[in-house]
């Protein structure tokens, strides 16, 4: 595959294009902005000589003009579409962003979403009126049970942190209730999420940092050398971020469970999972999954997801109301949670919205379908592991799971970073793997191809990784510059970070 | 080669201490190694002046794009000034760590923890291990 | 849609390539003893046009209010929605990205975030916001802790009649993280009692004002200011508002009465009720206290060429760098409800927006007059109100809701029935009624008319 350009260029197509073009930057929609054009009109209403003042008190009217902007409906179209053009996105090409599952969102969801019969529910309507979507909360949180393996799954948190923290809560609210509030540690392996450790602190818990073993995997010595009467849970990954199964997983289980804490599981790479095992057969009390990650649900720019949590056992009795339930006549309807369970942690009933799409994937894909995902998944990722292997490092030298983590160790010398790769990917019209996590991988490239890539999509991202790499020993200079086909080239955070810009034109009105 | 100045003291953390002749005064910042590991510095949090601080307690942080990291008090004392420029300039830090990059004087309590810290050379065996 | 386009020949040169006989090789890591030896139990995959029959006919056991003449509302609004909203929002370029990481292939993202954020500092009347939260109780809850975080005094000071799902996230978030919550009653007329709230006002921490409160009813935000501006500034504390943003084109924004933080929920904006979610969490703030907000923040900067361009920037606050001292939790938010937050507001423009917010507060009054004339019929509270109010009916409130439903008219809500125990001003006869942009002169009178039938019975 070639990049569309192969040497720098310092001024893009200078005197080819007009000026005003080539810079390709987009005028905000407030510079765009003129008095008395407006996009949208109201419906006719009685009363517009009504004065505020009339209703109101005056002091508490506001004065002066907002500052939101004036446009047409023509010209805003155009700004939203000059905009959307400059992102990269899965229905354009590759995106094997590792943790995240960048996998296919089937076009159906999106329009089961926009059923006025779903879109047009008030969150607080009687029940007799909501039996549908009690009825799509139902279905799914049965679907999820089963894949699962997990007793009970609250589909209340709007995406996975919010599940981890809720799950955290419940545990914590656990010990409380037991008279052991002195458990409040929890176990977080050092390759975890930055929203592990960020949710216990939030839920009012300590972390203990637990070091990986050479392989990557939990380090079971070290693991029960912590395990005492003050630790609360352990959070693990599974698979982990390095894309490799906990294979001593039942063992460690046991283990936290004899020394009186809980294991939670975060599910954020469940797609490796779903039909081929079940984190409650591995002995999981509480973990959660990322529907815009292994249920196919768009990812939105960086949302909305969902973050349902899966339960097992005691902390049952912690999720919270309301619980949808059932009744003898397959009525539909909310019921109290127990006393002493947790409280709300959303406005309302979770992102119904998401949820409604999750349930399609299930009902698309089905029991064999859903195996089908997680086994072509998995096999994707080693087809790029096995072809990628003697040009890059591989760390743990075994099969991967869903994703492989690749290490930038390797090209240090020809003065090239991970983050160069990262960048010169682009020119290749590819969205750059995660990068520099996990942080027990040096100078990491992490890459989740998922189950939708072709075998041709496949080769055209190692022919890519293989150029790149020749690259790195003919032309390191092409790489450190890059990427040279983009809208704009690489940004100074340092700047932005400094002197920060946050609004246009600054200060607000008040 | 990160700079490492023969007059000054370090701590394992990275901090460098300037004593002043009479040893009642100690000037503090990062060193020419740690601004370069850090990067594009962005934001230095600072201590109040009049605020105590206390032998290898967290005083404040300073910020990269992508990092953050804690600064220790190599001794323990009072802070007498804190160096107002860095609001503006944080990348005085990388442009200058050991001149106009300084971060906090403070009045010394106790010699002693001074001359507990790294010399020069023991710093420079102690970077040298990390990298 | 089959998910998986590999041929058998594929999967063979990929086995090859891998050095593995059959798939299930790289599973082996997996111990025997947990892997699944049956299908799940799960309906085997059906077609698209099967599903969409299933899910269309679950839709069709739902009664939508949005079908209905509906005043309902109580934090959520079923307002119109431009059509430029959803031609923008079914974008695969917006919808299919994820979190713009990679600045230089998401500059659409980062730019209309930051117009976003431009929009909403500026509804608030405040420095800067964020890039969004879930939705307004959480962004409720997170800003109440994080302004009391480190602080001597870990105290929330909260109206009675705020929203009670509001209530109840913050009741959540502050349990077993030694946050006090502080109840301040009502006064009669419906609003904060402000001499209880100076009273519990006097040991620093924050103070919650919801605006408008449940009720509908707009607080004299001047006032409790004022109030708030008599306690010694070393004990008073910080003002969070959350604010309903319909409001802001006619009411004062919380900048101008001093809040620290502004919150709110953006679903009035463009979003539809969608059964309570996905919504989005509107966080402005002031420049002092930019570095404890939660969430993304996008800013301005340039490329090596010296163009313009977006960023993510301060991600120090965040997780994936600060990890347990993160000042939150949050990675995913609700980028693409910002978006259509975005277009929403840039549709309506300045002047649509202010006739939006005007035509909301006429209307409710109209209806709530019409109401206020029927025999039996009274307003429960004589304070302002913006856009809601609750109405004293001659008989419960679900009486009347049952009865109106036969007419096609979602009545409102029973506070008492659907909250209870969760205000002692309010009972069994109250009825929360809401006016949106979508009802007609006509709806509102006929409305009245059918209140005046329903009181009789």
């Amino acid at each position: 595959m070639e990049p569309t350009v192969s040497t720098p260029v310092k001024a893009p197509l200078a005197g080819v294009v007009p000026a005003a073009r080539a810079n390709g930057t987009t005028p905000t929609l407030f510079e765009k902005s003129r008095a008395g054009r407006r996009a949208y009109r109201l419906p006719a209403w009685e009363g517009h000589d009504t004065r505020p003042e009339e209703l109101l008190p005056a002091h508490l009217v506001r004065q002066g003009s907002i500052g939101l902007p004036e446009v047409g409906e023509p010209q805003l179209v155009r700004h939203f579409i000059e905009l959307s053009v400059k992102n990269h996105h899965i229905d354009k090409a590759f995106y094997p962003l590792g943790s995240c599952t960048m996998k296919y969102n089937p076009k159906i969801n999106e329009d089961v979403a926009r059923l006025d019969a779903f879109r047009g529910m008030h969150p607080l309507q009687d029940d007799e009126d909501s039996q549908g979507v009690l009825e799509v909360l139902w279905q799914l949180r049965e679907a999820l049970q089963e894949v699962t393996g997990m007793e009970e799954v609250c589909l209340l948190p709007a995406a996975g942190a919010h599940g981890e923290y809720l799950a955290m809560k419940m545990i914590r609210r656990h010990f409380i209730a037991t008279g052991h509030p002195e458990r409040d540690l929890v176990i977080i392996p050092d390759s975890a999420h930055g929203t592990n450790p960020a949710s216990v602190r939030m839920a009012g818990m300590r972390t203990v940092q637990l070091a990986s073993g050479a392989d990557g995997l939990l380090d079971v010595e070290k693991l029960k050398a912590l395990l005492d009467d003050r630790v609360a849970a352990i959070m693990i990954t599974n698979p982990t971020t390095v894309g490799l199964f906990e294979a001593r997983i039942v063992e460690v289980n046991a283990l936290v469970h004899a020394a009186g804490a809980f294991v939670y599981m975060d599910g954020a790479n469940m797609n490796a999972l779903v039909g081929v095992a079940r984190p409650g057969d591995m002995g999981f009390d509480i973990m959660h999954l990322n529907l815009h990650k292994t249920f196919s649900t768009p990812h939105g720019g960086g949302g909305p997801g969902a973050g349902p949590i899966g339960v097992r056992g005691v902390l049952r009795r912690y999720i919270p109301g309301p619980r949808i339930e059932r009744d003898a006549g397959g009525r539909f309807c909310w019921g109290p949670a127990p006393d002493g369970a947790v409280g709300s942690i959303h406005s309302y009933w979770g992102n119904f919205g998401i949820l409604l799409r999750a349930l399609t994937y299930v009902k698309s894909n089905g029991s064999d379908g859903l195996r089908r995902i997680a086994e072509n998944a998995v096999l994707n990722a080693n087809y790029l592991r096995a072809k990628l292997r003697h040009a890059y490092d591989v760390k743990y030298e075994r099969p991967c799971m869903h994703e492989v983590v690749l290490r930038g160790t390797g090209f240090r010398k020809f003065g090239v970073k991970t983050l160069d790769v990262a960048k010169r990917l682009m020119d290749y019209g590819i969205h750059p793997p995660t990068i520099y996590f996990p942080l027990i991988v040096e100078d990491a490239l992490m890459i989740e191809p998922t189950e939708c890539e072709t075998l041709e999509t496949l080769d055209q991202f190692v022919d890519a990784m293989l150029e790149i790499r020749r690259e790195m020993e003919e032309n390191p200079e092409v790489i450190l510059q890059a990427p040279h086909t983009t809208i704009v080239r690489r940004l100074d955070e340092g700047l932005a970070a400094r002197n920060l810009e946050l609004t246009w034109g600054g200060e607000t009105r008040s | 080669m990160a700079q490492i100045p023969k007059d000054l003291k370090y701590t394992e953390e990275h901090e460098w201490v300037h004593l002043s002749d009479d040893g009642t005064e100690a000037t503090v910042g990062i060193t020419d190694f740690a601004q370069h590991e850090l990067g594009d510095i962005v934001y230095v949090e600072l201590p109040k002046e009049g605020d105590h601080m206390s032998h290898m307690d967290v005083f404040g942080t300073i910020e990269a794009v992508k990092t953050v990291a804690e600064l220790f008090a190599p001794v323990s004392g009072e802070v007498i000034e804190v160096n107002a420029q860095l609001e503006d300039s944080p990348t005085l830090v990388n442009e200058s760590p050991y001149e106009d990059g300084w971060i906090v004087r403070v009045r010394v309590e106790n010699k002693a923890e001074y001359d507990s810290l790294l010399s020069p050379d023991d710093y420079k065996a102690r970077i040298s291990e990390g990298a | 849609m089959p998910y998986v386009q590999h041929t058998a020949e594929d999967q063979q040169e990929m086995l090859r390539a891998i050095g593995v006989r059959r798939i299930e090789d790289l599973f082996e890591s997996i111990p025997e003893s947990i892997r699944l030896r049956e299908p799940l139990g799960i309906a085997r995959g059906r077609s698209e046009y099967e599903v969409m029959r299933d899910m269309a006919a679950l839709g069709a056991r739902n009664r939508p209010a949005g079908a209905l003449t509906s005043f309902l509302g109580a934090g959520v609004y079923d307002g119109v929605i431009p059509s430029v909203v959803g031609a923008i929002l079914s974008r695969s370029e917006f919808y299919t990205a994820y979190t713009p990481y990679q600045p230089e292939v998401s500059q659409g993202t980062l730019q209309t975030i930051f117009e976003f954020q431009t929009m909403v500092a500026r509804l608030m009347g405040m420095d800067l916001a964020n890039a969004s939260m879930y939705d307004g109780a959480t962004a409720l809850a997170e800003c109440s802790m994080l302004m009391t975080d480190g602080a001597k005094d870990r105290r929330v000071v909260v109206p009675a009649a705020l929203h009670p799902r509001y209530r109840a996230v913050l009741e959540t978030y502050a349990a077993d993280v030694d946050l006090e919550i502080v109840p301040v009653p009502c006064a009669p007329d419906g609003r904060i009692d402000i001499a209880a709230m100076t009273a519990a006002c006097q040991g620093g921490g924050v103070l919650v004002v919801q605006q408008p409160n449940f009720f509908g009813i707009v607080e004299d935000v001047v006032e409790i200011r004022r109030a708030l501006d008599t306690v010694p500034a070393a004990n008073r504390p910080e003002l969070v508002a959350c604010v309903e943003p319909v409001s802001l084109g006619m009411l004062v924004p919380p900048g101008a009465y001093g809040a620290a933080i502004a919150v709110g929920e953006g679903q009035s904006l463009g979003l539809p009720p969608m059964f309570g979610g996905p919504y989005v969490g509107l966080v402005a703030c002031a420049k002092a206290h930019v570095r404890k907000i939660p969430g993304r923040l996008v800013g301005a900067t340039v490329d090596v060429d010296g163009r313009r361009g977006y960023v993510l920037t301060l991600q120090t606050r965040e997780q994936h760098i600060r990890r347990e001292k993160a000042t939150s939790n949050i990675c995913t938010n609700q980028a693409l409800l910002a978006l259509a937050v975005t277009v929403y507001l840039s549709s309506l423009g300045e002047s649509g927006f202010r006739e939006l917010s005007h035509m909301c507060l006429v209307n409710a009054h109209r209806l709530a007059t019409a109401i206020g004339r029927l025999p039996g019929y009274a307003l429960r509270f004589p304070a302002p109100f913006f856009r809601e109010f609750v109405v004293r009916c001659p008989r419960p409130a679900r009486a009347i809701i049952e009865a109106a439903k036969a007419e096609g008219v979602v009545a409102g809500l029973a506070v008492a029935a659907r909250f209870p125990g969760c205000f002692p001003d309010v009972d069994e006869r109250d009825l929360l009624v809401a006016v949106t942009e979508k009802r007609t002169a006509a709806e509102l009178d006929a409305f009245a008319s059918l209140l005046g039938r329903l009181g009789g019975r």
